[in-house]
């Protein structure tokens, strides 16, 4: 049964990827990416490792791949013409990835399962625990270095994209919230007396 | 995970958190107007840091369960990563209103990048390397588009974040290659598989993808081609960050790798580092040659050098780390000198940076053309300049490591690279009457910086300054 | 002191060459004179004090600074000081600071310049580097200060001939000298290299030390096996022919009178020429044990003698006759050199550096009495104009035809009497007949003959007869004392310095031993013959006991040489008995010399006083000897034809052809074609799209994994 789902979701992916970058409609493409995301993440669910595979889903589909199909809707990108200049370079791409292709043929052909390999792959899920709680230990633990960094950069990241694009433009009001929120009757308001027929 | 592990960190430790504290500090407080402030403090942090590192004991520490590794090598690199750094902050400061550079989070993004640099030199484990590698080049993608106004400047970023992706890719390609063939990421597990006996060619596969992932932060020919487009393309104080600490610390871990984790392996990379080299050493000279911007001159010179610097580390020997070492401090030294020089130029108080627009500047400024001269002198390898000397030494490890042809090939290139070195001279002292004058910024600092490296271009030949020592043991205890 | 006589010199010539703008070009002079004059005091001084046995091995070095360090070459740049130093620094320092001096008057008004240009100065800071690098050369302690002296004289020496630039003669003698001592450089240079190849070292005590093993180790060249020490003699021999003109290397020495005078006097005859005996009896160690290399420098120096003084028997311009009696002079000392008399090549060379500067200078002194006129054919009867010259020029022929009185007429303490000359080249001969090397001796005998004639001939052509120009006669005037002072000086030497030096060069073996700072060992078993009764210490009964070591009027006395190679100014192997040898030479050899002198004299007065028309007669009868003699043997010619005109049209060959088209048209083709085609292409690569970057990377890591599945990682 895990073998049938196993070559069906492999097979899904290597589809996905493959229209991806083939496909003529861009709205396609990206569809189509969705499709290898979620046949990937069905291959951490056959791992055991389930957490990631919602994390795939949820991070890559539901963020990352709605992004784009944004970024692709509302950029005014002539990909037909891309794709014909594309067309141009097309035999020697070709050639290159004939060629790459052979190279990782010859290499991963030669490869030699390790006879602790099948067993290694078991130890991945730990019988004990969730695997949450699992990743967690190693993330907070062993990994904790590897985690901030992570976090660095993340930060970094954070850094650049509102230094490159926020501006502030005068005369724009703003939010203040902690002015707003401690704002008193006796600053804010002012009590007048009105008198009838006239107006302020 | 005891105390021990954190004061390995501790100097990575304190400038992350120095520069998380001038974030949120200037961004409650006082925003762009803290810039100055922040960068000089993280000048002097920079600067005390380096001599905090340079004076840590001798000895060698793993933290982190193997993942971080201090030894002398990684103290040689990151002291020279810490200098360069803090002296290029100084060197922006200076000038950083013209080039829109006066915001708080350019200083903040430098600290960060060098906190990865110093990661990268210091990683012994593939998850540690890639970390730092990657925050050192995001926070290099931004400064780069910082000038947002600048068409340029924006396209520099985006051409580099581009293809630092394609580069981060090729990676993380090869490291799960070496991951899957040898069972694990860190390098002194590494090293017991890979031994040249009973390589399999995935592993060899894996390694090429990290030669060629870190070939491009190094801008290796043929993962060079970013260099010209982003270093001209930048602000000016930025392009010379580029050039000075971020080489050092590619550079570094490049060595780290091949000698850490694949000592085994010598007699495959030492072919593929020294093809890399010789070709980086020809193109860079051939291509500067037609160059009419310095900045973009300054790039292919940057990448002939990188030729050089890898020839040391073609020789697969101790010797050839030492002079690896050697020639990037003497490369160091060299771009700050120029690039003060770079900084300085200027007409009607706009930055120019063409190459034309230093003709005859002798008659005008005589001290600092004559330090621009000796920088030049030094940069094309003339004796008696220090940058003789450092070619000297990796054309003597290729020697000795019996890379005779390339050591030859060396020499050619040198050669050639003098023309374009030896024509801005020309164009300074001998040149037609320029068409407009140009002027030089007052600027004491830069000046300073300018004399002083042509300075130690001339007086380091005494002795090197002791560095040779310093070098050669950082050299033996990441070989021997 | 030693640091001083050697650089103060230099300073003379950098005050001379660069300050004398700012103190005057009279003071410029007077500067470097002074600082030469204090240098010889210095000198003097030392010479005399020296004791070699005060220190051991016979020397000691003053250390100036650590000049080399490369590898197995290390080296100091050190002041050794010996007794065959000292002798060149007095030498040296005397004759250059009477030179100096001479240049005063001499230099004054020359007609090569007009009035209000500059050259005295350049002249006298020329003089004063020459002495620097002279006396770099002599108290160099290894072989590579000694060849930067080499070459440094080689230096001045081009500078001094080709000092009056203006005339392209000289022009081509200076570049002449310079060509020609660069084939003994050559030599010289090959020398140190091979020393420096089997020893490890250039520092002449470990080169000496290292003798003995030399002698019996082997060089292969080029499948030849050479003795070692055999070949590196030879080589450093080939360094002593350049310099100090011996035949076939002898050509620029005659040339190089072009020169002023002083220059021919100070350069050409007393002390740079001299470089090469002063190399040969350095090299004494070695010389020692390399009996065919010594033999080859015997009969080399014998035949220069001759053939010098066979071509001085026709010359009629004063300076060359005297330049080719220097040249055959230079012969005699080499001889001596060769036979192992080491201590008499000096003697002779420091007898000579007075009489042949002082002829040098007399000439000086008529050339500037006759207005730069240097024919002899042009003079005549000067005698009475000039007659502080005329004596100095007549004791100077005294001494090197070698006047004196023959030793079984008269001695003085077992010295012989006579003018330095005949001291020294009695001393000469005599050891070149004890050494049995016959060829020499009939050589020198006969190049002593000829010595006598051309240098009476130049007597008697020059001061005695009719003038021959009126019109010049009328003007010749007595030099300035500036110029007087220098041949009185030297007179003095030219008459005292053979007498007075005489024992120290070749007396006994002790005398010479204690001179020199070479140890002696008493003969306890010497034969206890009673023969030296009467005070001639050189008697012929001895020769016929050649057992005898040594022989004295201390009677009970024998010594023998016993130092060791490192050790003293000189080196006597100890089975080298030719100083005894040559004082047990038949009487008819120590009379030889004197008849020779004497033939010579009177076959001169007989052509030149008494039947004036033989000379023109005897010459258009022997009309082919004639012009054989009077072209020099037709050794230019010679070299014309088979050196410098094939030479010459090869380096056109290789300038046109090689230089002009293939390299410099291959540079200029590969910067200005290949290199910019490259540099279009590679910036056409640098399109500016990203996708092309990224093309170039994928392309890159295809090639390195495609290399190394193919060169590598395969199993």
């Amino acid at each position: 049964m895990s073998v049938i789902a196993f070559y069906l979701f492999a097979i899904s992916v290597i589809t996905g990827g493959l229209f991806t970058v083939i496909s003529r409609n861009p709205v396609h493409s990206v569809l189509w990416l969705i499709l290898a995301f979620l046949s990937a993440a069905g291959l951490f669910v056959l791992l055991g490792a389930e957490f990631v595979a919602m994390l795939l889903i949820i991070v890559y589909v539901g963020a990352v791949a709605v992004l784009f199909l944004f970024v692709v809707m509302m950029l005014d990108v002539d990909f037909a013409e891309l794709k014909a200049q594309m067309a141009q370079y097309f035999p020697l791409a070709l050639l290159i990835g004939v060629v790459i292709l052979m190279q990782f043929a010859l290499a991963l052909g030669a490869w030699e399962f390790n006879s602790s390999a099948s067993e290694l792959r078991q130890n991945i899920i730990p019988d004990d625990r969730h695997n949450t709680v699992a990743l967690g230990r190693i993330l907070y633990d062993q990994y904790l270095l590897l985690f901030q960094i992570a976090g660095l950069v993340l930060l970094v990241a954070m850094i650049g994209a509102i230094v490159l694009t926020l501006r502030h433009r005068s005369g724009v009001k703003r939010q203040d919230v902690v002015g707003q929120v401690s704002r008193n009757p006796a600053v804010s308001m002012e009590l007048r007396d009105v008198k009838p027929g006239q107006g302020l | 995970m005891t105390l021990a592990d954190f004061l390995i960190i501790l100097p990575e430790l304190v400038l992350a958190t120095l520069a998380l504290i001038f974030l949120i500090g200037s961004a409650y407080g006082g925003g762009d107007k803290n810039a100055a402030a922040v960068s000089w403090c993280g000048v002097i942090a920079l600067i005390l840091m380096a001599v905090f590192v340079g004076l840590r004991g001798s000895i060698t520490d793993y933290s982190f369960g193997g993942l971080f590794i201090d030894d002398a090598f990684a103290r040689f690199c990151k002291v020279m990563i810490l200098v360069s750094a803090g002296v290029i902050l100084l060197m922006t400061q200076s000038c950083s209103a013209r080039h829109d550079l006066s915001r708080y989070e350019y200083p903040v993004l430098i600290l960060l990048a060098v906190v990865g640099m110093m990661i990268m030199v210091s990683a012994s484990d593939l998850m540690t390397l890639y970390m730092g590698l990657e925050l050192q080049s995001l926070s290099l993608y931004v400064v780069a588009s910082m000038q947002r106004d600048s068409i340029r400047s924006t396209e520099a970023g985006l051409k580099y974040f581009v293809l630092g992706a394609l580069s981060s890719g090729l990676l993380l390609f090869g490291a799960s290659l070496i991951y899957g063939f040898t069972g694990t990421t860190q390098f002194s597990g590494i090293i017991q598989v890979a031994v040249s006996e009973q390589i399999s060619l995935g592993l060899l596969f894996g390694l090429m993808f990290v030669i060629s992932g870190l070939a491009f932060k190094v801008s290796a020919v043929p993962f060079h081609m970013w260099t010209p487009d982003v270093y001209e393309g930048s602000a000016t104080p930025v392009t010379a960050f580029f050039a000075t600490a971020p080489k050092v610390a590619a550079m570094a871990l490049i060595a780290r790798v091949l000698h850490d984790a694949f000592a085994g392996l010598a007699v495959e990379w030492t072919q593929v580092i020294a093809l890399l080299s010789v070709l980086s050493m020809f193109f860079g000279a051939i291509t500067a040659i037609g160059q009419r911007d310095i900045k973009r001159l300054m790039a292919y010179s940057s990448i002939a050098h990188m030729g050089y610097g890898l020839m040391g580390l073609a020789a697969g020997t101790a010797f050839g780390v030492q002079a690896l070492l050697i020639y990037m401090v003497i490369y160091v030294v060299m771009n700050v000198g120029t690039f003060s020089f770079i900084l300085m130029m200027e007409r009607d108080g706009q930055p120019v940076t063409e190459i034309s627009a230093l003709t005859l500047i002798s008659r005008q400024q005589p001290i600092k053309a004559l330090s621009l001269l000796i920088l030049l002198f030094s940069l094309a390898g003339v004796p008696p300049m220090l940058g003789f000397f450092g070619k000297f030494y990796v054309l003597k490890a290729a020697y000795e490591a019996g890379l005779i042809w390339l050591a030859v090939a060396g020499v050619i290139a040198s050669v050639i690279g003098a023309y374009y070195y030896l024509r801005i001279v020309f164009l300074m002292y001998f040149g037609d009457e320029p068409i407009e004058d140009v002027q030089s910024m007052r600027s004491p600092i830069l000046s300073g910086l300018l004399v002083a490296s042509a300075a130690i271009m001339l007086i380091g030949i005494v002795n090197l300054f002791g560095l040779e020592d310093a070098a050669q043991m950082a050299a033996e205890v990441l070989v021997g | 002191m030693e640091v001083f006589i050697l650089f103060a010199p230099l300073i003379g010539a950098l005050i001379a060459g660069f300050a004398w703008k700012i103190i005057g070009e009279v003071a410029a002079q007077w500067l470097s004179i002074a600082l030469l004059f204090a240098a010889a005091a210095s000198s003097w001084l030392l010479f005399l004090t020296f004791d070699p046995s005060a220190h051991a091995g016979g020397y000691y070095t003053v250390t100036v600074l650590r000049w080399i360090e490369s590898g197995l070459l290390s080296t100091d740049w050190a002041i050794r000081i010996d007794r065959l130093t000292l002798i060149m620094l007095v030498v040296i320092t005397t004759v250059s600071s009477l030179v100096h001096l001479y240049s005063v008057g001499y230099m004054d008004h020359d007609p090569q310049w007009e009035d209000g240009e500059h050259y005295k100065a350049r002249f006298f800071a020329y003089l004063s580097f020459f002495t620097f690098t002279m006396l770099a050369l002599v108290t160099a302690d290894n072989l590579v200060q000694m060849f930067f002296g080499w070459e440094g004289v080689g230096v001045a020496s081009y500078l001094l001939i080709g000092f009056y630039y203006r005339k392209p003669s000289a022009n081509a003698a200076a570049i002449k000298a310079f060509l020609v001592n660069r084939v003994g450089d050559f030599g010289f240079g090959l020398g140190i290299f091979a020393l420096f190849f089997l020893v490890e070292s250039i520092n002449f005590s470990d080169v000496f030390a290292a003798a003995p093993d030399l002698a019996a180790s082997q060089v292969a060249f080029l499948g030849v096996s050479f003795n070692a020490v055999e070949l590196v003699c030879f080589l450093l021999f080939i360094g002593a022919m350049g310099k100090s003109a011996q035949l076939v290397l002898h050509t620029w020495l005659p040339d190089a009178m072009e020169g002023p005078t002083p220059v021919s006097a100070l350069i050409h005859a007393a002390t740079m020429v001299t470089a090469g005996v002063f190399l040969v009896c350095r090299m004494s160690p070695l010389m020692e044990f390399a009996p065919d290399a010594t033999t080859f420098i015997t009969v080399l120096g014998a035949s220069t003698a001759f053939f010098a003084a066979s071509i001085g028997l026709v010359q009629t311009d004063i300076k060359r006759v005297i330049a080719y009696s220097t040249c055959s002079q230079l012969g005699y000392m080499f001889a001596a050199a060769g036979v192992g008399m080491y201590s008499v090549a000096m003697f002779h060379l420091f007898t000579h550096a007075f009489f042949k500067a002082m002829l040098f200078l007399g000439a000086g002194s008529v050339i500037h009495a006759m207005h730069h006129e240097q024919d002899m054919m042009n003079y005549g009867g000067l005698r009475r104009k000039i007659p502080v010259t005329f004596w100095a020029m007549m004791i100077g022929t005294l001494a090197i035809t070698g006047a004196g009185v023959p030793v079984w007429l008269l001695t003085l303490n077992e010295v012989p009497i006579g003018f330095a000359g005949f001291q020294s080249k009695d001393a000469i001969v005599e050891s070149v007949y004890g050494a049995e090397a016959f060829l020499s001796f009939w050589l020198l005998i006969v190049a002593a003959v000829f010595t006598s004639f051309y240098s009476w001939r130049l007597i008697f052509l020059t001061f005695f007869g009719q003038p021959r120009r009126q019109d010049i006669y009328q003007d010749a005037h007595e030099s300035p004392i500036t110029m007087l002072i220098p041949l009185g000086v030297l007179a003095i030497g030219s008459v005292f310095a053979g007498m007075v030096w005489y024992k120290s060069y070749f007396g006994h073996v002790d005398q010479v031993g204690n001179f020199f700072g070479v140890e002696v060992t008493e003969l306890a078993a010497a034969p206890a013959k009673e023969e030296g009764a009467d005070d001639l210490s050189h008697d012929e009964a001895l020769h016929t006991d050649h057992s005898a070591a040594e022989h004295g009027s201390e009677k009970a006395h024998h010594y023998v040489f016993s130092g060791r190679p490192e050790k003293g100014g000189l080196y006597f192997a100890s089975e080298n008995t030719r100083l005894v040898d040559a004082h047990q030479v038949p009487y008819w050899v120590k009379t030889a010399p004197f008849a020779a002198m004497l033939l010579g004299f009177l076959t001169a007065y007989w052509f030149y006083i008494r039947n004036q028309s033989l000379p023109q007669r005897l010459a258009a009868n022997q009309r082919p000897l004639y012009l054989f003699l009077k072209n020099k043997w037709y050794f230019d010619e010679l070299y014309a034809a088979i050196l410098i005109r094939p030479f010459l049209a090869l380096g056109r060959l290789f300038w046109r052809g090689g230089d002009g088209r293939l390299i410099d048209g291959g540079i200029n083709g590969l910067a200005m074609g290949v290199v910019p085609f490259f540099t279009r292409l590679a910036m056409r690569a640098q399109s500016g799209y990203i996708f092309t970057y990224a093309f170039w990377m994928v392309v890159g890591i295809t090639v390195l994994i495609t290399w190394m599945s193919i060169a590598g990682g395969l199993p």
